[in-house]
């Protein structure tokens, strides 16, 4: 592994109940990123919530609420990026399709992959082989967005 | 004889005694609000300075409250809500929606 290069890997139940525990991992992780341009406490704060938005999804849709499932995810540190990844082997879906919020009509739903979007510099989400990966990265050396 | 009887609106406070308002208990608040509601209180107060994390199905729970509390001819107020939670409003452009307020102790009695 290269200098300066962290990946945690995790494996999950497929149960919303784990969600504060990995919200909390990727606090710690951002905590303590000295190299870090922006503010940290916003960083744990984006990155647990980025990491709860993309784990309900993959609970709730690719594992369809199964407890008997897993949510794999690894959290990481790539040169100047931190990087998320979440797999799951569901359909898969076409992320560029999903729309954004209508600020003007008040839906329940629909505001986890904006908010996602809004907090990390890049996301895409493709297929891997038998499974498809979400890949969320935030440079750590362009500051807040 | 000419009588005005009027019961003063009440308002119910929530406060919420959990640091995280996710996707784990975001049903739960959603289901509390409903049965408010169907118990006839329109008036509600959700005091969220103990919840230092919301994301999206939090505030969806919240918005759920809000819709209903107008369909009651009611309402839906917040308080207390911490910096970074008050920026996932303003991120999601909620903070134009919801009257918030510092505090409990800002809001207005009602008539």
């Amino acid at each position: 592994m290269e200098k300066n290069r962290i990946e945690i890997d995790i494996k999950i139940p497929n149960q919303t109940r784990y969600l504060r525990l990995i919200g909390k991992i990727g606090e710690e992780l951002a905590i303590g990123l000295d190299e870090y341009a922006g503010n940290r406490n916003t960083l744990a704060y984006y990155i647990n919530l980025v990491l709860t938005e993309s784990v309900i999804n993959t609970i709730t849709h690719a594992n369809a609420c199964d407890p008997n499932k897993i949510v794999h995810l690894s959290i990481g540190i790539e040169q100047d990026d931190l990087v998320i990844r979440v797999f799951d082997e569901g359909k898969g879906f076409d992320i560029n399709e999903v729309p954004p919020p209508d600020f003007e009509d008040l839906a329940e739903g629909g505001r986890g992959v904006f908010l996602i979007r809004s907090i990390m510099d890049s996301v895409n989400y493709r297929k891997k082989g038998s499974e498809n990966v979400l890949e969320m990265r935030k440079s750590l050396v362009k500051g807040e967005k | 004889m000419n009588l005005d009887i009027a019961e003063p609106k009440k308002l119910v406070v929530i406060t919420i005694k959990e640091e995280r308002l996710d996707a784990h208990n975001a049903a739960d608040l959603k289901a509390e609000l409903l049965a408010l509601f169907e118990q006839g209180k329109k008036n509600i107060l959700i005091n969220l300075q103990d919840v230092r994390f919301i994301d999206s199905s939090g505030l969806g729970a919240l918005v759920s409250g809000f819709k209903n509390a107008i369909t009651n001819q009611g309402s839906l107020k917040l308080a207390g809500l911490q910096p970074q939670v008050k920026s996932m409003f303003e991120l999601t452009r909620l903070h134009r929606v919801f009257d918030i307020y510092p505090t409990t102790a800002d809001v207005p009695e009602l008539p």
